[in-house]
């Protein structure tokens, strides 16, 4: 058990990242709710998922209604499409009053926007490409011979 | 003045079209190659390639020289990054978006896009104002749908006809603004008396108008 038990959080995108999250959240003890407009990413949640799946696209408000979104601790936005994660993002901090909201961004250029509109986003593009930047510098250079064969 | 569109098929191409015959410059930005190559040898318009929620081909398209953008790609999603990347990034001044689902209109507007309009609302506007009053006809929206101007003829069983018009005890914040009689305009005061056939100008909130034009017209449907 965590300090996430017994939140109510809203997580939009049911696919690698969001399924892993919701089966996670859930298994805190937290409610989750998991929104997808297709009914078979659903079949990414496990066994022992105990929250709500509701199948809909989350870019038409009476879905995000319908998920509770204006009672919601945490909304995540996990979908893949990027302008869906920002729009889910801006309506459940404006409109829901959300007090936490994060959504993934996968596209680097997007994230200066996130940004000048206060949206809290991750973007696993830069993430991975610094640990790997990192995982390079503290690599043993070794002379090669430049590629040649 | 200098428009940017964003998006495809019939809409942008007649809209470009409009714009330039009334002396506006006109830039495309699409996502479909060949449409953009179309697009290019139909219309005067400069036609960008690519994807109108991308901060390089906005730049691309020149949006910090723009004084009004219109995203109308099919996804409200796309259109609400484009209009705010467009406001925040490149200063335009007046974004327009179109929507699909109605319940955006009110959202994009809560941030910050200046004008969401639906075409769903649009519509059914028109089919319920068309289908309960044929004698009306609405003559603009003013603030975005806030203010309704409409003009009304009075049919001759209309319950108002031969009355005056403090007598008919017309709701707050509704007002007949003027009337033509025949071939006479007339600013109606509170003792003329309203005849059958008489062009009302009629000012209305939205949510007094269907009860103002029921009691002028008599129709209860």
């Amino acid at each position: 058990m965590t300090a996430r038990k017994g939140l109510f959080i809203v997580v939009v995108g049911c696919g690698r990242l969001g399924s892993y999250l919701a089966n996670k959240l859930s298994n805190d003890g937290a409610s989750v709710v998991a929104v997808d407009n297709d009914e078979k990413a659903f079949e990414a949640l496990t066994a022992e998922y105990s929250g709500f799946r509701i199948e809909g696209d989350a870019t038409e408000f009476a879905v995000l209604k319908q998920a509770r979104m204006d009672k919601a601790d945490i909304v995540i936005g996990a979908t893949h499409d990027d302008n869906v994660n920002m729009m889910i993002a801006q309506v459940a901090q404006k409109v829901f009053h959300v007090p936490k909201v994060i959504v993934r961004v996968v596209e680097a250029r997007r994230v200066e926007l996130c940004q000048a509109l206060g949206i809290e986003c991750v973007c696993p593009t830069t993430i991975g490409s610094d640990m790997v930047l990192r995982s390079l510098e503290e690599a043993p250079r070794v002379p090669g011979d430049g590629g040649q064969p | 003045m200098n428009t940017l569109i964003v998006g495809g098929g019939k809409l942008v191409y007649f809209l470009s079209r409009t714009f330039s015959s009334k002396g506006y410059g006109v830039t495309i930005i699409n996502r479909d190659k060949a449409e953009c190559v179309w697009l290019a040898r139909q219309l005067k318009a400069t036609v960008v390639y690519g994807d109108g929620s991308d901060p390089r081909i906005l730049e691309e398209a020149h949006a910090d020289g723009v004084d009004t953008l219109l995203a109308v790609t099919p996804h409200d999603e796309d259109n609400l990054a484009i209009c705010q990347l467009a406001k925040l990034r490149f200063g335009v001044p007046r974004t327009l978006a179109l929507v699909n689902d109605p319940d955006n209109e009110d959202v994009f507007r809560q941030l910050g896009v200046t004008t969401a309009f639906s075409t769903t609302r649009l519509l059914s506007n028109l089919i319920e104002q068309k289908a309960a009053f044929e004698d009306i006809t609405s003559l603009a929206p003013l603030a975005d749908g806030k203010v309704n101007i409409t003009e009304v003829v009075l049919p001759d069983d209309s319950p108002v006809v031969r009355r005056s018009l403090m007598d008919i005890g017309l709701p707050p914040d509704s007002l007949v603004a003027g009337l033509i009689r025949g071939e006479r305009p007339i600013i109606p005061r509170g003792v003329t008396t309203l005849e059958a056939g008489d062009r009302l100008i009629v000012i209305t909130l939205p949510a007094n108008h269907g009860r103002v034009l029921r009691m002028l017209t008599g129709d209860t449907a």
